[in-house]
């Protein structure tokens, strides 16, 4: 039981990770039809650039803000510059690529993912990281016989405020309403007077921040990065993207949610060298009986 | 001008086989006058060339995403690796083998999934690959080796005298095979199977009301493109005499699938193209150090911005609807 309890808080906070990485995707994916594979990299940015923020800053940080300012300040200034790498390059990248369709978009996406990778590569270098131990708060908690840190549970908290956060924004605001509007039919949503070039604007903004702010996230929670980590995290979030239904954005959440959950448990109860094979096979057999996710609607074939 | 066709005579550069001379003449002159390293490039640049021409199959005829291509260049050059290895068959014989290893798995593991579309296909393509990898890497029954891999692969021989053990004969060797292929995907190209193919990537479901059998055609695409990802498999495995789990990554599926979208969905010369430029790019770009996966990036995107069909894109074949109408027109009148 007590293993049990522990996996589950253990997949929950990777799950959490996973979902705010899919919402990326998955916002993007709703909207341009694209599979944005440069996102995992706007991850791993936000992580390099939380990490330097703590690194370079750590005695003012540790002066004016303490431990748990310094992680909120982190995630900050890497959202902010993230997000505006994620607009420049989707100016750069995507916009001139729209016209000649989904295809030439794919490898524009891989080309700005080896871009930004060996971006990463040339500031930092091609060695792995370590996120300063002296700044992170380490704290160990034990209930009953379940042990846990302080540091997991406000991530775990901070995440689902952050898909909180994300739902309230897509589901009850207008502007969420408009994101939704130009995911089902673009052209219609534009006739109806929603500006395609501003929700592009937000989507390329908020995704990244989101990817970013986990970036620092995933930094504390393993403390060790490295600058194709972008490509493992980008590839489970678009699994998680899939197994929820793409384009469904509650069902990326819920789709990352359950893929951490059943990495843990494969990892936990099967084996941990074969809990990626666990993860793919749940997928394949999911895609089976269910082809477009777990959530995802049925879509009718035009002829 | 009943003799035009004769008459009309451009000289040597002007003639339809021209350029497929000189190509042909650079390829046999080439190995003669470049050292074994630039032997050895050119000889990657055939592999690359091989793999794009088996998933210009899937994705350029059929117009199926297929992310998780390495997984059955993984399949082939394992089983040469380990049948080799362990039971001492020549690397030559095992070419077929290797094939039919990887097409049996690509039927197998693609049964289930065939009917899914688009999006959905490709993720579930991409999880092939990657179980075939980490299955590798965990060494299941001891054959694989884990993620050391099989050493002590031998060069390629039939079992008797004659061996291929040089730079020159390997160049060869891969080259002769992508000249095969070639032709055969051509002769496979103006066929029914090729014409139902393209049929289909074009709209599955009137594919399917004209009578094509889409399921039948979509499977055969994957068997027979996994099958020379296999014999690319093979000669990949005999020329590193080794093999590990790290040269069939999710990375390795990507760069196909820039190939034959640089070079050109659909179209052979085009593949060629983009396997030239995914293989020779960072060689010539050596100096840039550092940076020159850079710029490789840059040059993706500014690819995809200038050529978004390819490099060579493939010419719509058939009789087009515009110029029966024209000639029933000029019938008319």
């Amino acid at each position: 039981m007590e293993v049990f309890l522990e996996q589950l808080i253990n997949g929950l906070t990777i799950g959490s990770f996973y979902a705010l990485i899919a919402l990326g995707y998955s916002m993007v994916y709703g909207i341009l039809k694209l599979i944005n594979f440069a996102h995992g990299d706007f991850f791993a940015l936000g992580s390099y650039i939380g990490y330097t923020v703590l690194v370079f800053g750590s005695a003012f940080i540790t002066s004016h803000f303490g431990l748990w300012g310094g992680m909120i300040a982190a995630m900050l200034v890497a959202a902010f510059c993230v997000a505006f790498v994620g607009v420049v390059v989707e100016r750069a990248a995507y916009r001139p690529i729209y016209p000649a369709g989904r295809l030439p978009a794919v490898v524009s996406a891989l080309g700005a993912s080896i871009f930004i990778q060996n971006t990463i590569m040339v500031i930092w270098g091609p060695r792995y990281q370590a996120y300063p131990a002296s700044l992170i708060p380490n704290i160990h908690i034990q209930l009953g016989n379940i042990h846990i840190t302080l540091l997991q549970i406000v991530i775990l908290v901070l995440s689902f405020f952050l898909l909180g956060i994300l739902y309230w924004v897509i589901q009850k605001t207008t502007f969420g309403a408009a994101i939704r509007a130009t995911a089902l039919d673009k052209d219609t949503a534009s006739l109806m007077g929603i500006n395609f070039n501003r929700v592009i604007f937000f989507i390329f903004t908020l995704g990244p921040a989101l990817g970013a702010m986990t970036g620092v996230m995933v930094g504390m929670y393993y403390r060790q990065i490295s600058f194709t980590m972008g490509w493992n995290y980008g590839l489970k979030a678009f699994t998680a993207t899939i197994l929820g239904g793409i384009g469904n954005l509650p069902g990326a959440m819920f789709g990352g949610l359950i893929l951490g959950v059943l990495e843990m448990f494969g990892a936990a109860y099967i084996s941990a060298a074969w809990k990626d094979v666990f993860v793919f096979l749940i997928l394949i057999l999911v895609l089976i009986f269910r082809p477009t996710g777990l959530f995802g609607e049925k879509v009718a074939e035009k002829v | 001008m009943k003799y035009s066709k004769t008459l009309n005579y451009n000289g040597f550069f002007g003639s339809r086989h021209s350029a497929l001379i000189i190509v042909l003449g650079i390829f046999f002159i080439y190995p003669f006058i470049a050292s074994n390293y630039y032997i050895d490039v050119a000889f990657f640049f055939g592999i690359y060339a091989l793999l794009g021409l088996s998933l210009n199959i899937v994705l350029g005829e059929v117009g199926l995403f297929d992310l998780g291509h390495a997984g059955f260049y993984a399949i082939g050059a394992y089983t040469t690796a380990i049948l080799n290895t362990k039971f001492g068959i020549p690397i030559l014989i095992l070419i077929p083998v290797s094939a039919v290893a990887a097409a049996l798995f690509a039927y197998i593991v693609c049964s289930p999934i065939i009917h899914l579309r688009g999006d959905y296909l490709c993720i579930v393509t991409i999880g092939m690959g990657e179980i075939v990898r980490i299955a590798l890497i965990n060494n299941p029954f001891d054959l694989t080796g884990g993620p050391n891999g099989v050493f002590g692969i031998d060069f390629p021989s039939l079992g008797g005298p004659f061996v291929i053990d040089s730079s020159i004969e390997y160049y060869f060797l891969i080259w002769g095979v992508v000249g095969l292929s070639i032709v055969g995907l051509i002769r496979l190209q103006n066929s029914r199977i090729g014409r139902a193919w393209n049929c289909i990537r074009e709209d599955e479901v009137a594919a399917g009301t004209s009578g094509i059998n889409v399921r039948f055609y979509k499977l055969l695409a994957f068997v027979i493109g996994a099958a020379l990802a296999g014999v690319a498999g093979n000669i990949y495995a005999s020329k590193l005499m080794c093999v590990s789990p790290e040269s069939f990554t999710f990375w390795e599926s990507c760069l196909m699938f820039c190939i034959v979208l640089i070079g050109g969905m659909g179209s052979i010369p085009g593949v060629i193209i983009g396997a030239g430029f995914i293989s020779l790019f960072p060689e010539i770009f050596r100096p840039f150090a550092m940076y020159r996966m850079l710029v490789f990036g840059t040059v993706m995107i500014l690819m995809m911005m200038f050529r978004p069909g390819g490099a060579w894109p493939r010419k719509r074949g058939g009789v087009e609807f515009t110029s029966l109408l024209t000639r029933m027109r000029e019938k008319d009148a």
